[in-house]
């Protein structure tokens, strides 16, 4: 990759100085590049190999106050002459939005150093030594038990990639990532019970991923735990929330803080800032800043330095994600972060996002609970931000007399998003990010279980 | 289309013979199978908010996706620059996955026919940007004209045009050129210190433009919404526990893609791991229910004249009389289960690997009357729109949510109801389908369906159904 980085940082540049040559007030470009790779083993057998690389550019074109975008996977002359065109031409179709323009001038930056969001080492191991790390991690799996009868298979993916944005602000600047993950679905049978679960880690660099048994044994427990689930009575009661589970109603709240639904009154969080919306234990963070952090980046997609903001400090809601356009809309300042494809007007995005860790550690807050559920799996997307009503359909294990019982499937757990907030009454001490979104085990008062 | 006439060929300047000599190539280490998918695909989108046409995009992807088959293994490369030089590197990487002497002397191609299923002269993606962009703006003027509540309409328009190129060790090439488009329209309305409430509605097709300004148009798709949103101002919270269900007519058939659909895809079970394995020939339904995926019905957005790995789309009977009687297959699960392809292997884009996957899924119509069914029950919920579902394939659990719903009592419709998440289980949720009524219909339109990654367009239809028993997750 190294011959191409200083032709395709030039390239972003060109198309944008050609974007303005053709009449654009403004112009922003994007372009990715990566390479990718997977292995897949199922049943102790390769069974899968992907590898390849791929390169696009995506071009925002603002004229006046109307703005145009395409995008091309074709880079030659011929599709770069195409690419400017059409964006120029395309703005002639839409509205004036006097909102809309690129960030000003001294909003746009870069984090200095090094955030480790590169690590050349996931590209070093060959082909048979990732395929050997899919492999152990599935035979970990396969040999942990013998109701462990079957398995969707184990994969070794990785990643190494490059983003460029360039605008016609004076704006340049591109960074490399990796990334490199292993994940193992194994499938338990006892009878006429069949259950599936996974367990996955992912790092920056492969020296930083768990080792293959560790995720092999831990999917293998997950899955079996599962086996002989009971459908239990409809009811009420407190609920925990394990944390790849906690970590599904932070993107639940992602949606909430949105500032393109809050401009739009879109979300039940609208015009709520400054006033108590959570529970006071729970506090919720976006940093994009974390070095090596799967949501860290130097720059956000508009070319604004990225950051950390408090989103939900001790329940009081604080601020709201926002792009340049949705802050321009509510007469706030961006909070860095636009995030998008490759074409299009920017949206919003997250960095690392994430509920602080708590003080108790999850079995005591299992300890605590006479009659409950502890919830491993939601499926389904019962969640409606508007109105805050939300119903999913859950897997997970009773809780009786502070222990973890039996399992139970096939039932829903249902509440409205503000009273599950401020319901929160524990929230667990073990944060751990395995993607750019965490959570730690949480604990609501009360949720509606629907089953039999 | 002829392979002469392709942007392949033309622009791209492939001959017949480099698509042999790659194909030969990809089998160079022993593979028993080789396919090259080529891609050329034109979008477009189109989107209004706040009376505004805020964005308007347009792009091109190309690329050519190598597959290798070896035994059960396979490997795959793709390259999205179409040189001669890089199609071949990206064959040798795919020939990778078989290690051995190549057995294959020479491929020789001949065009293959599908089906002519969406005969559109002019794509919706070729037509001028003025006329696509007038559709957003009519479907936000109706939206907001359809009541004073009203008061945030977002719309938005898609297409594409995709030129795809197969061509297979098998010696079989065959060329397809799939437009599609869909409209969709999302209204929020509100009274007076009250929350507000969405709707939603949408469709479209492997149709032309005309379909949209003569069928169904924007003002249709708008009111819709609007309606649906307005209605919702009324709505109570959903009751939980089980209950009997009656499911209306078209996308409700949602229930069919999750509860029995990818449980029947070849894949899940030739590796045993769905929950209906091994149970061809049993009954898994009532015997009211015949449940048929088909991928040639003229315009839907779900069909294909051929699919993704160049075989012609089928009518393909998945439940016959309540009797588990065919899976989905693709090339790769065909050849391991030793039986013939579905036409039934679909893929993304030519990044990705084809897998079984369906197309338009449906129920056959009963002989009931849908007011019939409906008065026939004292207490339960009819459900008239959804949002999205999901399944578990293993445990055979299912969910999907309700967007729009009413409460039943005494035999008649009474109090909406919102966010009605349904749950029950794929092999038994069926057998408690008590009526079926002569209503079938198709969906409008607008199904995506996501598996292992990848997205593909697909439909869903039923006639009204009446299910006996399924758990309800609301808080009353």
């Amino acid at each position: 990759m190294s011959s191409g980085e200083n032709h395709l940082s030039e390239l972003a540049r060109d198309i944008v100085r050609r974007a303005v040559a053709a009449g654009a007030g403004d112009a922003e470009c994007t372009i990715e590049e990566g390479d990718e790779f997977s292995a897949n083993v199922r049943m102790r057998e390769l069974e899968n190999l992907k590898e390849a690389g791929s390169r696009a550019a995506g071009l925002r074109i603002v004229r006046g106050q109307r703005t145009g975008s395409s995008y091309t996977s074709d880079l030659s002359e011929e599709g770069i002459a195409r690419l400017v065109k059409s964006a120029i031409e395309l703005a002639d179709v839409t509205t004036d939005d006097p909102h809309a323009g690129l960030p000003e001038p001294e909003e746009l930056g870069a984090i200095e150093g090094d955030l480790r969001l590169f690590s050349a080492d996931v590209d070093t191991l060959d082909t048979e030594g990732r395929i050997a790390l899919a492999r152990r991690a599935e035979a970990a799996a396969l040999d942990a038990d013998p109701r462990i009868t079957n398995s969707e298979g184990a994969s070794f993916d990785s990643y190494a990639g490059r983003h460029i944005f360039a605008n016609s602000r004076g704006f340049a600047g591109d960074y490399r990532s990796s990334s490199c993950s292993l994940s193992v679905v194994p499938v338990a049978k006892d009878g006429e019970s069949m259950e599936r679960d996974f367990w996955y880690h992912s790092a920056r660099s492969l020296g930083r991923l768990e080792a293959p048994e560790q995720i092999g044994r831990t999917a293998a427990a997950r899955a079996l735990r599962r086996l002989n689930p009971v459908k239990v009575a409809t009811q009420k009661v407190p609920v925990v929330f394990e944390p790849r589970v906690a970590a599904s109603l932070v993107e639940n709240l992602f949606e909430a803080v949105h500032g393109m639904m809050i401009y739009r009154h879109e979300s039940f969080l609208a015009g709520k800032l400054g006033e108590r919306v959570a529970s006071e234990k729970l506090s919720l963070i976006d940093d994009a800043t974390v070095p090596g952090g799967f949501g860290t980046s130097p720059f956000d997609d508009e070319g604004v330095a990225s950051r950390r903001t408090v989103v939900i400090e001790g329940g009081v809601l604080k601020s709201y994600l926002l792009n340049t356009y949705a802050a321009r809309k509510l007469g706030m300042k961006t909070t860095g972060n636009a995030s998008r494809g490759l074409t299009g007007n920017a949206g919003i995005g997250h960095g690392n996002f994430f509920f602080a860790n708590g003080v108790l550690p999850p079995e005591r807050i299992i300890a605590g609970i006479a009659d409950g559920f502890y919830v491993t799996e939601l499926i389904g997307m019962g969640v409606n931000i508007v109105t805050g009503d939300y119903s999913r359909g859950a897997v997970g294990l009773w809780i009786r007399n502070g222990e973890l019982a039996f399992a139970v499937s096939e039932v829903t757990i249902a509440g409205k998003l503000q009273d599950m907030l401020m319901g929160v009454e524990e929230v667990g001490d073990d944060l751990e990010f395995r993607g750019s979104v965490a959570a730690p085990t949480l604990k609501i008062g009360e949720m509606t279980v629907g089953g039999k | 289309m002829r392979f002469s006439e392709s942007i392949f060929s033309t622009r791209f300047q492939i001959a017949r013979h480099d698509l042999e000599n790659h194909l030969a190539e990809a089998l160079s280490a022993g593979g028993d199978y080789a396919d090259l998918y080529f891609e050329y695909l034109l979008t477009s989108s189109i989107g209004i908010d706040e009376s505004m046409v805020k964005s308007v995009t347009e792009g091109v992807s190309v690329g050519v996706g190598v597959r290798v088959i070896a035994g059960e293994r396979t490997g795959y490369a793709y390259s999205d620059d179409l040189s001669p030089e890089k199609i071949r590197k990206a064959a040798r990487v795919a020939a990778h996955i078989a290690a051995g002497p190549s057995h294959v002397d020479k491929v020789s191609l001949n065009e293959g026919q599908g089906h002519n299923l969406y005969a559109v002269a002019m794509a919706p993606t070729e037509t001028a940007f003025s006329e696509r962009v007038e559709l957003v703006k009519r479907a936000d003027r109706a939206a907001r004209a359809y009541d004073p509540r009203i008061f945030q309409v977002q719309a938005s328009y898609a297409d594409n045009l995709r030129e795809v190129m197969v061509a297979t060790s098998e010696g079989v090439l065959t060329l397809d050129r799939q437009p599609l488009a869909r409209l969709s329209v999302s209204a929020l309305a509100r009274v007076e210190g009250g929350e507000p409430q969405r709707g939603h509605a949408g469709g479209g097709g492997r149709v032309d433009l005309d379909f949209f300004l003569r069928e169904k148009t924007p003002e249709y798709f708008a009111r819709e919404a609007a309606r649906e949103a307005v209605a919702m101002l009324d709505s109570v919270a959903a009751p939980a526990g089980e209950m009997t269900v009656v499911l209306g007519p078209g996308w409700p058939g949602i229930l069919l893609h999750e509860a029995v659909g990818h449980g029947l895809e070849a894949d899940f079970n030739r590796k045993g791991v769905s929950a209906f394995s091994g149970r061809m020939g049993q009954r898994v339904a009532s015997e009211l229910c015949t449940v048929i995926d088909d991928g040639t019905i003229s315009n839907r957005r779900g069909s294909l004249n051929v699919d993704d790995e160049g075989h012609p789309t089928r009518r393909n009977v998945l439940i016959e009389n309540g009797v588990l009687t065919g899976y989905l297959q693709d090339k790769l699960s065909s050849r391991l289960m030793k039986s013939a392809s579905t036409g039934s292997g679909r893929r993304e884009s030519y990044a990705h690997v084809p897998m079984p996957r369906m197309t338009n899924t449906f129920m056959l119509a009963g002989q009931s009357d849908p007011a019939d069914i409906i008065r026939s029950v004292p207490k339960g919920l009819y459900c008239a729109n959804f949002g999205g579902g999901q399944v578990d394939i293993t445990s055979g659990n299912f969910v999907f949510s309700a967007s729009e719903s009413y409460l039943i009592e005494d035999g008649k419709l009474t109090r909406p109801v919102r966010n009605a998440t349904l749950i029950g289980n794929g092999p038994e949720a069926l057998k408690y389908v008590s009526m079926v009524g002569n209503d079938l219909r198709l969906d409008e339109g607008i199904g995506i369906c996501g598996k292992e990654g990848q997205s593909v367009p697909v439909g869903v239809g039923i006639p009204t159904l009446k299910i006996d028993k399924m758990t309800v997750g609301g808080t009353q």
